[in-house]
């Protein structure tokens, strides 16, 4: 027997666990009426999970060096919490409506919060696959939790081999690592490189590949491609889900390993960056343009989200870091913000998804539409809304690294992207109404809504709450 | 402590639209009604307190005034930065005189959505003149982007006809794609000084090889804002299809946004681009003068008329601003002054017979000065203001930026006052087929003179354009100091740059 490992750092995560653990036996023996009770105590657990990871000593290595708790952690993490915990919110009279109110909904949404959390804070490639895939677990079959629904069972299935395939890529990656370095820990790699020592050919396959993985759990371009279908075949607050919370958490990933063991590295993998980053963006940009369905459309336009994220990383310094997790942050608001207004396309009772539906939203529903339109702009980046700030960090590291084709190509990217975020705010304003979505729109939606559209354009005021806290997370990797 | 009243100024109507945002609910004609008075008096009040500022600045002195300075991003270094020197001043006052009127100008023309209406113009207002104000380079961006959402939203909703969603798309994504590429050579510009902060940006060199790219990519942004020949093709679109006010506001300021960002970046701080790239410039203008003036003279739509005639005016603007003589320069920044109001007052005047009419094809009028003899004199008035007669706002503005012109280059001064002609020939061509001959259509027999809510628009700009013809001192002493500040200045850099001769190769960027 050896000693026990210091459990302080990682006592969110236990507490997570735990709780929904618990929750699950509440859920089993209160059977199916336990859904609400269930979600509400879900929402109260990931509330003081956050309060937990506000209070974790950082930094700290534990678990024989398997787990890092620091300031990039806390903030992710939180990040992450909050994303679970308003998708959830948006989730609750979904659920009940579609008739798809089973106590395993919340329980799930721990869980996968549990693997985001330890995939945040791996620090080595083996916590880091536990972490992943208990995430992805949950996620399939979330993805796939409408069982009465054709397009929903598809989603989740497509998403499940996509993501096993996703996860052997990973597996060979970090396989090959471990041949040609010797370790899968992260303070080890990162020590091994720090001399110069030259890499070699197999270890940069190994990246490649580990890359690869991330790439694909982040949606980026060229690993994009189950993005639509899933994002448009699961149910809509999950979808709200898939893009909130699991990016913010695998883009920390992606920050974790590549600026992390590799930072030595960083003339050998950002060549992988910038090109994946350029193809997200132009992707991003083209793709959705012709799309009909509201939710295709964002999964394109998170797909050149992604492509703007990556450009910070791209840079490989610390503002690189810092314009990733702002970027993150106002990304993830932004988009529960657009997915709340998804959730309230309600004609008759029956959800719809058709961009159309949105025509003369600003006559039936003004204060949604001018919500949506701000939110709108903001995705396309235009100031003084917060989505101009979060551009406006990247594009400066990446400048400041001497990326400037890359800043140019994501200037023009936004720019066409621009227009189909004008599109659905001509729909909105400039055209006549052809069936009035249904009136009370649910005051959970509405909370969401209002209190997105409120950081949007209230960021500019007090830019440095999130912009401060960023600034020292990102020196969690530079700072040593 | 003194007041910070430039953000009071600047941020005044964003609090009206607030109000009318909040205060103003139910029954659609209360609601109407609520909204214009709120914004009236919202506009006014702004236009009194900029008169604070006119009467508080301290002339012949090139120092940036009524500075207020908060920490607004630390991490970066970045500032909420605001002041207005000599230049910027003027394009201030220019903004709140045109509100009240426009607001005015939308009484009763605007009959569908009023609330959302006035909450979008004072928005736009907000940006304006934060615009001009800002001493910080990202913020003036935020500013100067920001003036897009409640344009396209204006131009979009309260627009003409059926091409009206085309104009604004048209007008968004070729301003934002300019914007951003303006971004890109902030950030640049960001990185070499480590600094957004304009008075400490006007100081620092840049490398030439850095210059020529940060210059091109500014030009992209200003150049299509000003417009210059051939990113043009936005205004005569946006301009016919944006309601009477949109169209004043985007002739009488928008585009000075242009005109004010090749003063206040590109020339001053890229001085050795801006000789380099001058040539082009004073080519892309006679072109401009030239072509558009002819276009003009072509066009059946008055709006169109008067969209292609601003294009021309903006090219005596650049010609006189990239002279970069005293003369040139005080010329462009008076003429885009008097363009503000007399272009804001020909579109004005147009809104008039619209409203009445509901067409703005010329061919449908004439031997209107029978029945509306007061509308007659105050059309005439501005028409020859446009045309630069002696006495008018125009002729002031016109002859310093030819003389500028002159001064730098015969051929393109000359070139230039071709546009002076061909200005003559196709307003007083406008003015002849709208006015003169015998009254026979029928529609027209019954169109009223002006209204007294009509008159009080136009008087205070019919007495802004005589003012500033008889009198333009009274403008341009407020603007010499800064002027000449801003030519010595160049000068100095140019004579440094050729001193020291080599410093060019030198690029910095690590």
């Amino acid at each position: 027997m050896t000693e026990l490992p210091e459990l302080a750092p990682a006592v969110p995560e236990i507490f997570l666990a735990v709780a929904a653990m618990a929750l699950l036996m509440f859920g089993v023996f209160k059977g199916q009426s336990a859904t609400r009770p269930t979600a509400y105590l879900a929402l109260g657990v990931l509330a003081v999970a956050a309060v937990l990871v506000w209070n974790v000593e950082v930094p700290v290595v534990t678990f024989s060096d398997l787990f890092v708790a620091d300031e990039f952690g806390v903030f992710m993490k939180l990040l992450v919490l909050l994303g679970t915990a308003v998708a959830l919110l948006m989730s609750i009279d979904f659920i009940e409506r579609e008739g798809m109110d089973r106590f395993e909904y919340p329980v799930l949404f721990l869980f996968a919060a549990t693997g985001m959390m330890m995939m945040v804070s791996a620090n080595d490639l083996m916590s880091l696959y536990i972490g992943l895939e208990l995430q992805s677990l949950s996620l399939y079959v979330v993805a796939a939790f409408h069982r009465d629904s054709v397009r929903s069972a598809e989603a989740g299935l497509k998403y499940f081999v996509l993501g096993a395939l996703s996860s052997g890529l990973f597996l060979y990656g970090a396989s090959m690592v471990y041949g040609f370095a010797g370790t899968t820990n992260f303070s080890d790699l990162a020590a091994l490189f720090e001399g110069g020592q030259a890499s070699s050919l197999g270890l940069v396959v190994g990246i490649a590949f580990v890359s690869a993985a991330l790439a694909f759990k982040v949606s980026a371009a060229p690993f994009h491609m189950w993005t639509p279908d899933v994002y448009e075949g699961a149910p809509t607050p999950v979808t709200a889900f898939f893009a909130s919370a699991p990016k913010v958490a695998a883009m920390a990933l992606f920050v974790r390993v590549l600026v992390g063991p590799f930072g030595e590295l960083v003339a050998d993998w950002q060549q992988i960056v910038v090109v994946t980053a350029m193809l997200s963006m132009v992707l991003g940009a083209f793709a959705a343009l012709p799309q009909t369905n509201i939710k295709r459309l964002l999964a394109y336009s998170s797909i050149g989200h992604v492509g703007y994220a990556l450009v910070g990383l791209a840079s490989g310094t610390e503002a690189g870091i810092h314009g990733v997790m702002i970027y993150m942050a106002i990304y993830m608001l932004m988009t529960l913000g657009v997915f709340a207004v998804v959730l309230t396309m309600r004609i008759n009772g029956r959800q719809v998804e058709a961009i159309e539906d949105f025509a003369g939203l600003s006559r039936t529903h003004p204060l949604v539409a001018a919500c949506m339109a701000v939110l709108m702009f903001s995705m396309a980046g235009i100031p003084p809304l917060a989505g101009f700030f979060a551009k406006f960090y990247v594009f400066g590291a990446a400048i400041e690294a001497g990326l400037f084709v890359l800043a140019v190509i994501g200037v023009l990217a936004s720019a066409v992207a621009a227009y189909y975020y004008l599109r659905i705010v001509k729909l909105m304003y400039f055209d006549d109404v052809s069936e009035p979505f249904d009136s009370p729109i649910g005051r959970d939606t509405g909370v969401v809504i209002a209190g997105t559209t409120l950081v949007m354009v209230l960021f500019i005021v007090f830019p440095s709450t999130i912009t401060a806290a960023a600034q020292s997370a990102a020196a969690a990797f530079f700072g040593s | 402590m003194d007041w910070p009243l430039l953000s009071l100024v600047t941020f005044l109507p964003l609090v009206g639209a607030a109000f009318i945002f909040v205060l103003a609910r139910g029954d659609d004609a209360v609601v109407a009604q609520n909204s214009r008075m709120m914004a009236l008096i919202t506009t006014v009040v702004t236009f009194v307190l900029s008169l604070w500022i006119w009467f508080g600045f301290e002339r012949g002195t090139a120092a940036f005034q009524f500075v207020e300075r908060v920490e607004w991003l630390p991490d970066v270094g970045i500032a909420y930065h605001m002041g207005v020197d000599g230049i910027s001043m003027m394009f201030v006052m220019l903004s709140t005189v045109l509100m009240p009127l426009c607001i005015l100008a939308s009484w009763e023309s605007i009959k569908v959505r009023v609330k959302e209406y006035m909450i979008a113009f004072l928005i736009l207002e907000t940006m304006m003149i934060g615009m001009f104000c800002a001493l910080d380079y990202l913020l003036f961006y935020v500013f100067f982007e920001g003036v897009l959402i409640p344009m396209f939203i204006i131009i979009g909703i309260w627009g003409g006809s059926t091409r009206k969603i085309y104009a604004a798309y048209k007008f968004f994504l070729f301003t934002l794609t300019g914007s951003l590429l303006m971004l890109v050579a902030m950030l640049a510009m960001f990185v070499q000084a480590g600094t957004t902060d304009i008075p400490t940006l006007l100081e620092t060199t840049y490398p030439e090889s850095m210059q020529m790219w940060l210059w091109l990519a500014l030009f992209a942004s200003f150049a299509v804002k000003i417009p210059m020949w051939p990113v043009h093709t936005w205004l005569p679109d946006a301009h016919v299809e944006a309601p009477t006010a949109g169209s004043v506001i985007l002739a009488g300021v928008l585009l000075k946004m242009g005109g004010y960002g090749f003063l206040r970046f590109s020339i001053p701080m890229l001085p050795e681009a801006t000789e380099f790239f001058a040539p082009l410039v004073f080519a892309l203008s006679v072109v401009a003068i030239i072509y558009t003036s002819l276009v003009a003279l072509a066009q059946e739509d008055m709006k169109k008329l008067i969209a292609y005639s601003s294009i021309a005016h903006m090219g005596y603007v650049t010609v006189g601003m990239f002279s970069m003589t005293t003369q040139g320069i005080q010329g462009s920044i008076f003429q885009m002054l008097s363009h503000g109001v007399v272009s804001a007052a020909l579109f004005l005047c147009v809104g008039v017979v619209y409203d009445r009419l509901h067409t703005r094809e010329i061919g449908r009028y004439g031997g209107l000065v029978h029945n509306m003899p007061v509308y007659a004199v105050v059309f005439m008035v501005f028409t020859l203001a446009s045309v630069g007669l002696p006495g008018t706002s125009g002729f002031v503005g016109e002859f310093m930026s030819l003389l500028g012109g002159f001064m730098a280059n015969t051929w393109v001064g000359a070139l230039s006052t071709v546009g002076v002609i061909l200005a003559a020939a196709y307003m007083l061509y406008l003015y002849r087929r709208l006015f003169f001959g015998k009254l026979v259509k029928e529609e027209l027999f019954k169109m009223p003179d002006l209204k007294a809510r009509e008159v009080a628009i136009f008087a205070p700009l019919v007495l802004l354009v005589f003012w500033m013809g008889i009198y333009p001192s009274s403008f341009l002493g407020v603007m010499e100091a800064s002027v000449e500040a801003l030519v010595d200045n160049y000068e100095l850099a140019l004579a440094a740059a050729e001193t020291t001769g080599t410093a060019v190769v030198d690029v910095a960027r690590r």
